[in-house]
């Protein structure tokens, strides 16, 4: 204990601390004045990523405001790397009391985040049953789960047409239509910058899984190999939209002409048809393996709380008013930016929104071809799974090379989360 | 020498005027002492020994998600950084950014302030342009080389001037064969940078007497190359010699370039990013990172004692 004393005046923990307080003095000029003389003054830290769509912050910070109880000042992360700045903030005293992550056993074996089953249980069977599978570990659940992003190919129909270009339905033919629909302005296919956005959607389509039940190593196959294959033959070929002033999350690549087809989530569904109207169409990441299935990754965020903070129990209250009680909140959290499935089946089921047209059809590629986040699959393993895309794919080293790198890094941090 | 034997001369006649004295002149300057250096030993204790020593403590445990380990594992993460591959891989990485980087600088600066300190008018204003850039961040600069001049799209400026030229678009960044990368990292750093050295240099070649180039003329010392080099070289050899030292320190504490131009590499990371991804980011082993760190200090410690001893520096006045 006395080297936790002593933590406080680590450089980096000191100057994070500085820099904490510079970045929270517009967020208290706004949360002060919020004409709650009431509060308690109990302060809560939430820490979000920085959503692209028009709104969300400031309804964050709505919902936030509305509640009673205590106050909650919001973090806003922007930039790429929203992980690492929440794990180092975790290990200050700083940390955030509430935050919003993907569902990660490394988190749940120290102990960080706290089980939640208090207060999910009494309306566990209204949420989506994938969402409370990918949230439990030996019979507890940790996190709430506040959308679920599924995420698929977005294509210009008049592009197709003019190209003779069918929707692909593998990954040979993918390849092909990226060279057809490929001109001297625009590019066939975007996959993001960093083209990682899809491993999971690859490894899937070429019939394989990140771990396999007994939590070994499964996506090191001969086809995702082959698979890998495909995307240096593409990546090489000149085809695909490469350093994007924008990433792949952001619909300006499809939005402003500069590819016929890209790699998106659902949240952008709403700019893009506002910016093209019916010339819009989506389809799933093709097989890529004879007898596999397409595949279409269900992200999404969940909330989580710090269980090493020192408000555990107010967290968790806040947590559950505004992610178990609020239905509306929960209800305009998914459906008025963004367009993202809500894993309540309530919510889900009145979502007029989701009903008709596009959204339809990307709520029933989620149901048909998603799958979900494994949570024994973390972020060491996301890295390693990343370094493989860099390696064979941008890189252009031989892709059973690649993954067998991978595999060390994987299988060593398999043995330290399963022993 | 000469100053050191009058203070020794001064100092016993000063004792004899004041005899009660001596004690509590020494008391004072012990007090005094330690008045003016003590905040600052302070802070040098508190913001770098202790966790200099910590991260030592640090890197014999398994400490993931924690700075405050409890499983003591020896040399195990010692082991992991020199066999894994990554860290050794940024050595290398560090050391061609090196060889690229402190070159072309000591040039471009050297060059820039040799036609600036030629101009007859304007020299101000150049001054000024020129050393602009170096008040514009690191990350800044960084992502306007990304987004606007060596982004990948038809209209990025780079991929425009090549098109006046019927040549096709280059992804820069997300393709390493061939590493065009290098080129973004250097030309941001380059023009961050040279514009600051290129005062150093202003002010060296300032210093130097005119008397030297008149007697140059006179001895029949061609203008131009001749002149330059066994007059203005070896008299800025100093300068020179500080900006080498200047440079390489710089590059060694390269990070942001290359941590917001290059995402979801295995490449073109040099030692502190590397530990940054290992300690900070994604893995949060800090365990390894300290390992990888007190390693990288060593290395340091024993580059700068060679340079010490083959470029003469901490010898004193007398080597000179």
């Amino acid at each position: 204990m006395s080297a936790m004393s002593s933590n406080n005046w680590d450089r980096r923990s000191v100057l994070r601390a500085a820099a904490g307080l510079a970045a929270l003095g517009p967020l208290a000029a706004c949360g002060g004045n919020t004409g709650r003389a009431n509060g308690s003054g109990e302060v809560l830290t939430q820490y979000f990523h920085a959503y692209g769509e028009a709104g969300t912050q400031e309804a964050i910070k709505r919902y936030a405001k509305a509640y009673k109880e205590a106050n909650v000042s919001t973090q806003w992360i922007t930039g790429t790397n929203f992980e690492s700045k929440l794990f180092s903030a975790l290990l200050t005293k700083n940390a955030p009391d509430v935050f919003e992550f993907h569902p990660q056993l490394q988190l749940i074996k120290s102990g960080q985040v706290a089980p939640l089953d208090d207060i999910i249980n009494p309306v566990k069977d209204d949420f989506n049953p994938a969402d409370i599978k990918s949230h439990t570990v030996d019979g507890k659940i940790y996190g709430v789960r506040m959308i679920d992003d599924p995420q698929f190919f977005f294509y210009r129909k008049s592009m197709l047409e003019k190209a003779g270009v069918d929707v692909p339905q593998t990954l040979e033919e993918l390849a092909e239509a990226a060279e057809k629909l490929t001109t001297d302005k625009v590019k066939g296919l975007f996959l993001g910058n960093n083209m990682v956005s899809t491993n999971y959607a690859l490894v899937w389509a070429a019939g394989a899984d990140q771990l396999n039940a007994k939590n070994e190593i499964a996506y090191h196959t001969d086809e995702v190999a082959a698979a890998l294959k495909v995307y240096r033959k593409m990546f090489t070929s000149g085809h695909l939209l490469l350093d994007a002033p924008a990433d792949y999350w952001d619909p300006s690549a499809l939005v402003q002409g500069l590819t016929a087809i890209q790699w998106c989530g659902m949240w952008a569904m709403p700019v893009m048809q506002k910016a093209l109207g019916d010339d819009l169409g989506i389809f799933p990441f093709p097989s890529a393996a004879s007898g596999a299935k397409p595949a279409v990754y269900n992200g999404g965020w969940s909330m989580f709380v710090n269980a090493k903070g020192k408000k555990v129990d107010e967290a968790k209250e806040y947590v559950k008013w505004l992610w178990i009680d609020q239905k509306k909140y929960q209800e305009d959290w998914a459906l008025s930016y963004g367009f993202h499935v809500p894993p309540r089946i309530s919510i889900a089921e009145s979502a007029t929104k989701l009903k008709s047209g596009l959204p339809a059809e990307g709520v029933k590629l989620f149901s048909d071809y998603g799958r979900f986040d494994n949570i024994n699959w973390t972020q060491a393993m996301i890295t390693a799974l990343e370094g493989v895309i860099a390696d064979a794919v941008r890189k252009g080293v031989d892709p059973e090379k690649a993954l067998d790198t991978a595999d060390k890094k994987v299988n060593r941090e398999l043995k330290k989360l399963f022993g | 020498m000469s100053t050191t034997t009058t203070r020794d001369a001064t100092r016993p006649a000063s004792a004899k005027v004041s005899p009660t004295k001596p004690r509590r002149g020494a008391q004072g300057r012990t007090l005094n002492f330690w008045l003016f250096t003590g905040p600052f030993l302070i802070g040098l204790v508190i913001f770098v020994y202790i966790p200099i020593g910590w991260s030592i403590w640090l890197s014999f445990f398994e400490a993931r998600y924690t700075v405050t380990p409890s499983t003591f594992i020896g040399f195990d993460n010692y082991k992991q950084m020199l066999t894994n591959g990554d860290f050794v891989r940024s050595l290398g990485t560090f050391t061609v950014f090196a060889v690229i980087i402190v070159p072309v600088t000591w040039a471009l600066s050297l060059g820039l302030a040799l036609m600036v300190h030629r101009l007859r008018f304007m020299k101000a204003f150049f001054r000024s342009v020129f050393f602009l850039p170096t008040a514009c961040s690191f990350v800044a600069a960084s992502l306007i080389w990304k987004m606007s001049i060596f982004s990948g799209v038809r209209f990025g400026l780079a991929n425009t001037v090549l098109g006046w030229f019927g040549i096709e678009n280059i992804a820069w960044l997300a393709n390493p064969n061939p590493p065009w990368y290098w080129l973004v990292i250097v030309t941001v750093r380059l023009w961050l940078q040279a514009g600051f050295y290129m005062i150093l240099f202003l002010a060296a070649l300032q210093n130097i007497p005119p008397e030297l180039y008149e007697a140059a003329a006179i001895d029949g010392a061609k203008p131009g190359w001749q002149t330059f080099r066994h007059i203005t070289l070896p008299q800025l050899r100093a300068t020179s010699t500080a900006v080498i030292l200047l440079l390489l320190v710089a590059a060694y504490q390269a990070f942001d370039e290359f941590f917001n131009l290059l995402a979801k590499t295995t490449w073109g990371r040099p030692p502190l990013v590397e530990l940054y991804y290992t300690a900070l980011g994604d893995n949060q082993d800090y365990g390894a990172g300290s390992a990888g760190a007190v390693i990288l200090t060593l290395l340091i410690c024993t580059v700068t004692l060679l340079q010490g001893k083959f470029m003469g520096f901490g010898r004193g006045d007398e080597s000179k």
